[in-house]
């Protein structure tokens, strides 16, 4: 079959299959089954839907869907009947979405006790709609416009939602200046973290002498505790390819390539499934929609190195060599891949952009504050209740994200900080929960925006011991090629190992602040660069916490195993043995019925089994 | 034609083969040698050099800079015990500790019978359902340290298939 040059019947017909799907004459069930559902047992609800289907002789349409955002509930379960409001249920089981099916679909009682919301149009009694969710009401979703209401692998349903219109926009109507122009109007800056205007970027290696140019998607999310760009490349994968051939238009470039985590297969395979339906409909290859505009998308695999993330290892990784970066500049706009101009883009960077392009420049401009417009998205986790996906206007104040949306700290335990930015950012204080959440705002606070990954940490988290964390892995991910970083975060390390072990000295801040300033000002990237961020704010914002641990050898969270005591508190401990049956060290022995059992700290190795499996809190850790 | 199984280097040239020649290929032909055999043997490094044109210190250099890359065979059964920010927060250290005790072995290492590869593995992006471990690539999510030596095992006895599989 030739490709399809016309892209209006391109459009028409995914409209007719997604109008079919939608607004049919069956019922239209959707479940998240990105690696998020997956992990909460998505699979085994699907089959146990499709098996009460075929129970009960329901014909319906299933639709696998990527994350809704609403990690906290997965497994979800959408259910649609015909002329009647998309119904979302959480928290969902085998048994759970088997009675949801019987009672809603085949008995007409909606089951407002199973679910969470109402999707779209129409109302239920006794159910918000979405947009009435604390978690998605101040959220304004242009990232993950897509997340969670398409099938990821049907190309169809992408066009359906809008989708390729930015392409067919910029390829048959716009100069590529004209479309720099509008990513510069709408005022896009990186969304890896440095936030770099794109525009601009996009210009750069526009001007540069050379050809071929390349342009490359960073889907290196390597940073421990974000999941954005998993969640888009999972859930919506054509918006990335959409971004990435409008960069190539932009620039001049006819070949483009994303480098994928190698931990990420689902967002491998998913992309991979993309790129091949985008060529087969005519969007990649020669000649794309008849614009005389040729490029195509390779996906590359990265092998599990922190540092490839960065701009120049990445290339290096590309190219075949050690991803270690090397001095910019050149920058990879004038010098890249294989030494040719190279534009590098972050995977929301791309989805944004082709939402902008679609027409949308003045509205993504409108959103924001100061220099900062637009959405950004962060992946909310760590000890909050509502964990997921969050895109929020830039600027929104911090504790809006963990209050509001994210439902606040469970168990009733106090918030202490909030981390942003992974290893290159930064610990915020409970204090700065009215710190902006855009560029200038985060960067004065001492954390960055970074990739977007946040991660909550309540009351029972000692800040020392998040500072070794990081340290830890910065460490273990530096390339070594240059000293600041490879001995220098070494020296820091051994450091913090020695504070969390009881041996601080009073002199080891100053030596701590000495080296960070020293590591930020002559490492040879960002990974350096930023590496003593995260010690660098937990010493502004949590000096009395190191005081403790280096001055009264006392951990005051209860975390550093040389710091702590595990004892059994007597009037609490009935002697159930559940504990003496726990301790892997048999440090707990049975001292009769009715009796409290007894612990010997000396053969305690402080894992705190114990104290997760008692019913009756009677193990205290001091 | 014979009918021997064929050797190592044989199925590593013949992996090789199906590759281009530039330099650029080194990274994806060591991702699916290592796919082949598990992990990368000699004569499956001698083959890339081959292939690309490559001193083998030079394909060495490359495959010992990734942490995806081993040159050991792994055990029977790989665990992956997620160091995301989520999973530390968690409880994440705890588990790792307990995995070394009740399975006696070091992360990096293989058991002494060959059953267990422990491994940490940055973040594996799944930071809602933390404390995350992955056995055999089955993630087993909202983990803890009291109960993931049973947890492991019982996915190592019964295999129950991946579940990231579509």
């Amino acid at each position: 079959m030739p490709p399809l040059t016309d892209f209006t019947e391109l459009q028409a017909s995914a409209d007719a299959e997604w109008q079919g799907l939608i607004a049919g004459s069956r019922p239209h069930i959707l479940i998240g089954t990105a690696t998020c559902g997956k992990v909460a047992g998505a699979m085994s609800v699907l089959e146990a839907v499709e098996a009460t289907l075929q129970r009960l002789g329901i014909e319906a349409d299933i639709t696998q869907v990527g994350c809704f955002g609403m990690c906290y509930a997965e497994p979800t379960v959408d259910i649609a009947l015909p002329g009647q409001p998309r119904i979302s249920y959480g928290y969902m089981t085998p048994e759970k979405a088997t009675r949801v099916i019987e009672d809603y679909i085949a008995g007409g009682d909606p089951r407002p006790d199973l679910a969470l919301c109402t999707i779209g149009e129409g109302r239920v009694d006794g159910l918000p709609s979405l947009e009435e969710m604390p978690m998605y009401r101040a959220q304004r979703r242009i990232a993950l416009r897509n997340c969670g209401h398409i099938n990821p692998l049907r190309l169809s349903h992408y066009l359906a939602r809008g989708g390729y219109a930015g392409l067919h926009r910029a390829l048959t109507g716009l100069s590529p200046e004209q479309v720099i122009e509008e990513i510069t109007a709408s005022g896009l800056r990186g969304r890896g973290g440095a936030g770099f205007p794109t525009g601009r970027k996009w210009q750069f290696c526009r001007e540069a002498p050379g050809a071929p140019k390349y342009v490359i998607c960073n889907a290196d999310e390597g940073d421990p505790g974000a999941f954005m760009d998993r969640s888009i490349l999972e859930g919506d994968p054509h918006s990335v390819v959409e971004g990435l051939i409008i960069s190539g238009y932009a620039v001049g470039a006819s070949r483009g390539y994303v480098y994928v985590r190698a931990e990420y297969p689902l967002a491998v395979s998913t992309l991979q499934q993309a790129v091949a339906q985008a060529r087969k409909a005519g969007l990649l290859g020669r000649n794309i929609l008849g614009s005389g505009f040729d490029f195509d998308v390779e996906i590359k695999e990265g092998a599990g190195a922190f540092v490839c993330g960065e701009e120049t290892a990445l290339i290096a990784s590309l190219e075949g060599r050690r991803g270690m970066p090397r001095p910019r500049p050149p920058y990879p706009a004038v010098s890249g891949l294989f030494g040719r101009p190279t534009n590098i883009n972050n995977v929301k960077t791309l989805a944004m952009a082709a939402y902008i392009m679609a027409g949308h420049a003045a509205d993504f401009a409108a959103m924001g504050t100061g220099q900062s417009r637009g959405t950004c998205v962060f992946a909310l986790a760590g000890n909050v209740r509502r964990m997921g996906l969050v895109e929020v206007p830039m600027g929104t104040p911090l504790g809006e994200v963990v209050f509001d949306i994210g439902g606040g700290i469970p168990e009733n335990r106090q918030l202490k900080a909030v981390q942003i930015g992974g290893p290159s950012g930064g610990c915020l204080p409970a204090e700065a929960t009215d710190v902006g959440l855009d560029y200038e705002s985060l960067s004065l606070s001492g954390a960055i925006m970074g990739s977007g990954g946040m991660v909550v940490m309540d009351e029972n988290t000692c800040m020392v011991d998040v500072a070794r964390y990081f340290l830890t892995f910065v460490q273990a991910e530096s390339c070594g090629k240059c000293v600041p970083c490879r001995l220098g975060t070494r020296q820091m390390l051994a450091i913090l190992e020695r504070i969390t072990a009881g041996d601080g000295r009073p002199e080891d801040i100053e030596t701590l602040e000495g080296l960070a300033a020293q590591i930020k000002k002559t490492s040879l990237c960002a990974l350096g660069g930023t590496a003593p961020n995260p010690v660098l704010t937990t010493l502004r914002y949590f000096h009395d916490e190191y005081t403790a641990h280096i001055r009264d050898r006392r951990c005051p969270a209860g975390v550093c195993k040389s710091l702590i005591t595990y004892r059994i508190i007597n009037d609490r401990c009935t002697g159930c043995r559940l504990c003496v049956k726990a301790c892997p060290a048999q440090a707990i022995t049975f001292a009769g019925k009715r009796r409290p059992v007894i612990l010997d700290e000396a053969v305690c190795n402080r894992c705190g089994i114990c104290r997760e499996v008692c019913r009756l809190d009677a193990v205290a850790v001091s | 034609m014979s009918s021997q199984a064929p050797t190592v280097e044989e199925s590593a040239t013949r992996i090789a083969a199906g590759f281009s020649r530039d330099r650029s290929a080194l990274i994806p032909l060591l991702q699916a040698l290592q796919q082949e055999f598990g992990y990368l043997p000699p004569e499956a490094l001698s083959a890339a050099a081959e292939r690309l044109k490559l001193s083998e210190s030079a394909v060495y250099g490359v495959a010992s800079f990734y942490t995806q890359f081993r040159f050991q065979p792994s055990g029977r059964h790989i665990i992956k015990v997620c160091r995301g920010t989520a999973c530390h927060v968690g409880g994440g250290e705890k588990i790792l500790d307990e995995l070394r005790r009740g399975l006696d072995v070091e992360p990096g290492g293989t058991s002494a019978d060959g059953e267990y590869s422990l491994e940490t593995v940055a973040c594996v992006g799944a930071c809602a359902l933390a404390p995350v471990v992955l056995v055999n690539e089955e993630i087993i999510g909202r983990s803890s340290a009291g109960s993931i030596i049973a947890g492991v095992k019982h996915i190592a006895d019964n295999g129950n298939g991946c579940s990231c599989r579509r």
